[in-house]
């Protein structure tokens, strides 16, 4: 970039993001008074990326999908909008919302996602993909076990990136706008250079890893190239800086199609060339806002094409552009800056969306103002995700980090993580009732689980048999992640992302439990009250007669509450002791996205009281209307929960009614940043806000067509209500509101 | 205090901290609660911690709680466990909040009250009195002077008529007397007032309730308390019959009208 004013330091030699923001970031402790609305141009686009939604969700959710071209960085022709209106330009294809076909990660889910649409690929790539290229998904399948294939098939591990792209990696791309491409392709020659004999896998694998970087670097020019923009050089102004930020990212949503697809943290990257312009000059308020409305815009109509079934795990077509704003530096001072204002304020401008997904990195020393307007906007849209910095910067070390996917941390160009969906912890119970047999096929899954003795279930004696079963699963899991990730990394290496991250990142490889309250309910019920379970004719569990009362996960109860995070420890040290790829480092989440419906109806009844079929909570919330004292309590029980043995992430979803956070709205906003500061200093890592009514909700689900753009926070991620299916809307209905009327 | 008020105590609620006997010494140890809410934000400043207590003399006819007016139900808590519970709230009270008390009529059980007040006075906790006013001992006098950072005192109606038709109890002066002592004492008041079309909303009760109170200098704010029915199949659910059955809202008109004739005498009234 052009040094002028910018203060030079270490990222001036080498890439380092984090020194030029810390060199020149201005933080900005005002109110939100300087915000200013749509610019005439961005009213323009937006009513046209409306009506082109609109007839998206006319037609099935899909609006075109390209049969002809594998996705590619360079693949397609530019695509416009509206040209003479667009100030921050590129799109996927050359079509506004036309998806594409990305055919590594699996080929015959590519065929299955068009034939949905009454499609299909071209028939050269059929006969191509059907006989000589291999797949990610074709390599995991070569290699998993019959094992594997049966935790699969019976619902124990769900949702494996095995079939999809894994997504989650963050490429820092700040970079390119910084650097400009050429010094990056420099940078990982140089690297290159260093990757010397003897040739051992590890160093052969990364120098063609590298290679394949560098080659995506070039491929980005292309892309720029496409729309007429010198990506080689670094950004000269803030809205080159906003344009080669937002190309990169296009670069990598157009080779990858991962389940999520982070941005970052780029706002107060940003905010620093756009405070250079304002001051000199050269770009006015409207003009900055207008910069910002726009890239958030492009984010907006990101799209992939994804088969229906897809949408059991990951309701709503998400994407997952989750964009991490706030937070504050090691050195005390706050990374809040205008642009982070400004991001926020897209959700006036634009309207509310669940992308990007904007997510507030909270500290008790952020800016107050910050605090109060982030409330505001989340009691206004109901589109915002908090997360811990206090916490998550103090463990994890790091002051500039993004958020992949949903909830979980990553340090930004300095480490990726490998994403592995999860495991049913309620299944892993059952298995341990039933002598290792799926209480619903009666299948044999673990040979080594002795029967329990008939009666009443013994604590102790269930606990001891749990042990055996988690003991089993976190190793066939593990295997499960190390093949998927081998194959992902052979067959679809994220090349584009990669090439915007050091050569040789920390990795981290996320685990997963769903179903944390139903298994700690059902211990509480085993250990406080007497259960007893009701077999069929071949001894499998199908019902629990319970005798007493017994404390329910949610009330803030340590009886109960303790069984919750002594799971999640006992979980978490299971899969320590276990080699995993690349030496990743095993981290594990209490997140379900929508799984806790799909989930909930391949698991049997339950020794809570929960019946067959029955959705479970999502992420880590306490079951929905066991948490009977209040929603203070509720959130004290998920706190409990120690980050610790949880890196990947503890998601909480809360949903309040408007009239029950306060009388009016400054008591809203204000009791809002109290609950943040008081469940964040309890430990607690990440919670969603909703703050609407059940009725607007019942509403919305029976006239859909009034309400496009009405979005509600689910498990780490924001969704457009309409778009989930009515199972799924009935489920968050039926979720705990925490109202007091 | 039983009331109409938007706080509602949960139904089922889960103690975790339920007493199987209570032991009679001279240091009460025990509560008689209907239950707890977390999460209050309509009683009093704040984010508060709700304990609705067990147990009413009065049957107002509007109540909203019918559920906490037997003597007998509820349960008996151990007051250093919901001290700890307290305690673990204290983050969210941020610089306002803190624990009311409520019910119920909390003062039926002051003495108790006292030992509990006293813990979260050390505890460093805002405490918060929601009463009808009907006792004044010693016990209540030293639980106001020394514990109780703020009393909502909830009057029912300005004429002694009116206040049988609502309690159908006698004698509404008890609620005054604590008013005075209060007064007297210098520390912070609310009132609280339940507006119902036809019985507490004729503009000369509210002009009267107003004179009455505009010398006072602890009173920081009127709470006007919309009508409504919630509360009904509360009274069902006990096999009561609900003496309001033809009763309505207040219409928002009728809520600006109170507002305005009692701005006139207090500083701050709010619609709660």
């Amino acid at each position: 970039m052009v040094k002028d004013q910018i203060k030079e330091g270490v990222w001036t030699k080498e890439v380092n993001v984090r020194d030029f923001v810390l060199n020149n970031i201005r933080p900005y402790y005002g109110t939100a008074d300087f915000l200013v609305g749509p610019s005439t141009k961005t009213k323009k686009l937006w009513e046209i990326c409306k009506q082109a939604m609109q007839i998206e969700r006319e037609n099935n959710g899909v609006l075109a999908v390209d049969t002809e071209t594998i996705s590619s960085i360079s693949a397609f022709d530019a695509g416009y909008i509206d040209k003479e209106n667009e100030v921050i330009v590129g799109l996927q294809t050359d079509e506004l919302l036309k998806r594409t076909m990305k055919p590594f990660g699996g080929f015959k889910v590519v065929q299955k996602a068009l034939q949905e649409q009454g499609l299909a690929p071209n028939t050269k790539l059929t006969e191509l993909f059907s006989k000589h290229v291999k797949t990610h998904n074709d390599g995991v399948f070569s290699a998993y076990t019959p094992e594997i294939k049966k935790y699969r098939s019976l619902g124990i591990l769900t949702g494996l990136p095995d079939n999809y792209a894994r997504g989650r990696l963050i490429g820092d791309y700040r970079r390119v706008a910084l650097y400009g491409i050429s010094f990056l392709i420099e940078s990982k020659l140089k690297d290159l250079e260093q990757l010397q004999g003897p040739m051992t896998d590890k160093v052969i694998r990364l120098r063609e890893e590298v290679s394949d970087q560098i080659r995506a670097l070039k491929e980005m020019i292309a892309l720029g190239v496409t729309y007429d923009l010198d990506l080689k050089r670094p950004a000269h102004n803030a809205r080159e800086a906003v344009q080669w930020t937002y190309m990169a990212y296009l670069a990598a949503v157009k080779e990858q199609d991962g389940a999520a697809m982070s941005l970052g943290n780029v706002s107060s990257f940003l905010d620093i060339f756009i405070e250079r312009d304002i001051e000199q000059g050269t770009l006015t308020e409207v003009e900055a806002q207008e910069l910002i409305d726009q890239f958030v815009m492009k984010l907006r109509v990101v799209r992939h094409s994804r088969m229906a079934a897809y949408d059991e795990i990951f309701a709503g077509d998400p994407t997952w552009v989750t964009e991490a704003i706030g937070g504050m530096l090691n050195d005390g001072r706050s990374k809040v800056t205008r642009t982070s204002f400004r991001f926020l304020h897209t959700l006036y401008n634009l309207g509310p969306s669940p992308e990007p997904n904007l997510t507030i990195l909270w500290s008790e020393s952020l800016p107050e103002n910050f605090k109060a307007f982030c409330a505001k906007v989340a009691i206004a849209t109901s589109s915002l995700q908090f997360e811990n910095d206090d916490l998550m910067r103090t463990l994890r070390g790091s002051d500039d980090y993004g958020i992949a996917c949903c909830v979980s941390h990553q340090d930004l160009g300095k480490s990726i993580q490998f994403f592995g969906a999860r495991t049913n912890l309620v299944k892993t119970l059952l298995l341990a009732l039933n002598e290792g047999r799926c209480e619903i096929t009666g299948k044999k899954v673990i040979d080594s689980i002795p029967a329990l003795e008939e009666g009443y279930l013994d604590f102790d004696r269930v606990m001891a048999n749990y042990k055996i079963a988690s003991k089993a699963i976190a190793r066939v899991y593990n295997d499960t992640m190390n093949i998927i990730h081998y194959m992902h990394d052979k067959y679809y290496y994220e090349k584009a992302q990669m090439a915007l991250i050091d050569t040789n990142p920390g990795i981290d490889i996320a685990y997963g439990v769903a179903g944390l309250s139903i298994l700690a309910d059902s211990l509480s019920a085993i250990k406080h009250a007497k259960v007893l379970p009701i077999r069929n004719e071949v001894g499998l569990t199908v019902d629990f007669r319970i005798e007493g009362d017994f404390p329910k996960y949610g009330n803030d109860d340590d009886r109960v509450d303790k069984l919750a995070a002594q799971a999640v420890a006992d979980f978490n040290h299971e899969l320590q002791q276990l080699p995993a790829y690349k030496d990743a480092r095993p981290t594990l989440s209490v997140l379900t996205i929508t799984s806790n419906v799909v989930y909930g109806k391949k698991t049997g009844a339950t020794p809570d009281g929960r019946a067959m079929g029955v959705p479970f909570a999502p992420g880590a919330n306490p079951m929905h209307g066991r948490d009977s004292n209040g929603a203070i309590a509720s959130l004290n029980s998920v706190a409990k929960i120690n980050y610790k043995d949880a890196l990947d992430g503890i998601s909480n979803t809360f949903s309040i009614v408007p009239k029950s956070l306060g009388a009016n709205e400054a008591d809203r906003i204000e009791n809002l940043v109290t609950i943040l500061d008081g469940y964040f200093s309890r430990n607690a890592q990440h919670v969603n806000v909703n703050v609407l009514n059940k009725e607007t909700l019942i509403d919305a689900m029976e006239h859909p067509e009034e309400y496009p753009q009405l979005t509600i926070r689910v498990s780490g991620y924001a969704v457009n209500f309409t778009k989930l299916t009515r199972e799924q809307q009935q489920e968050v209905i039926t979720r705990s509101f925490h109202e007091s009327l | 205090m039983v009331r109409a008020s938007e706080q509602q105590p949960n139904t089922t609620i889960q103690m975790p901290f339920i007493t199987k006997t209570s032991a009679i010494t001279t240091t009460p140890t025990i509560l008689r609660v209907h239950s707890v809410e977390s999460f209050g934000t309509h009683d009093g400043p704040g984010i508060r911690m709700v304990i609705f207590l067990q147990g009413c003399k009065l049957k107002c006819i509007y109540c909203h709680n019918p559920d906490t007016i037997a003597m007998d139900g509820g349960m008996e808590c151990d007051i250093e466990q919901l001290v700890a519970m307290a305690v673990k709230m204290k983050p969210y009270f941020g610089k306002k909040g803190g624990v009311t008390v409520s019910g119920g009529e909390p003062l039926l059980q002051a003495k108790a009250l006292l030992s509990f007040f006293k813990r979260l006075k050390e505890e460093g906790i805002h405490t918060n009195l929601d009463t009808n006013g009907r006792i004044l001992n010693h016990f209540t006098k030293e639980l106001l002077d020394d514990y109780t950072d703020l009393v909502m005192l909830d009057i029912k109606h300005m004429t002694e008529a009116g206040y049988q038709e609502i309690t159908g109890r006698r004698n509404k002066e008890t609620t005054f007397s604590i008013a005075r002592y209060r007064e007297a004492s210098g520390k912070k008041m609310w009132l609280r007032y339940v507006l119902i079309p036809g019985i507490t909303d004729d503009p000369k009760l509210l002009h009267a309730l107003g004179a009455y109170f505009k010398e006072y200098k602890t009173i920081e704010r009127l709470e006007l308390q919309p009508y409504h029915q919630l509360g009904v199949h509360k009274w069902e659910a006990l096999g009561w019959e609900y003496p309001l059955k033809n009763a309505r809202e207040n219409t928002q008109e009728e809520l600006q009208t109170a507002v305005t004739i009692l701005k006139k005498y207090f500083k701050e009234v709010t619609l709660n």
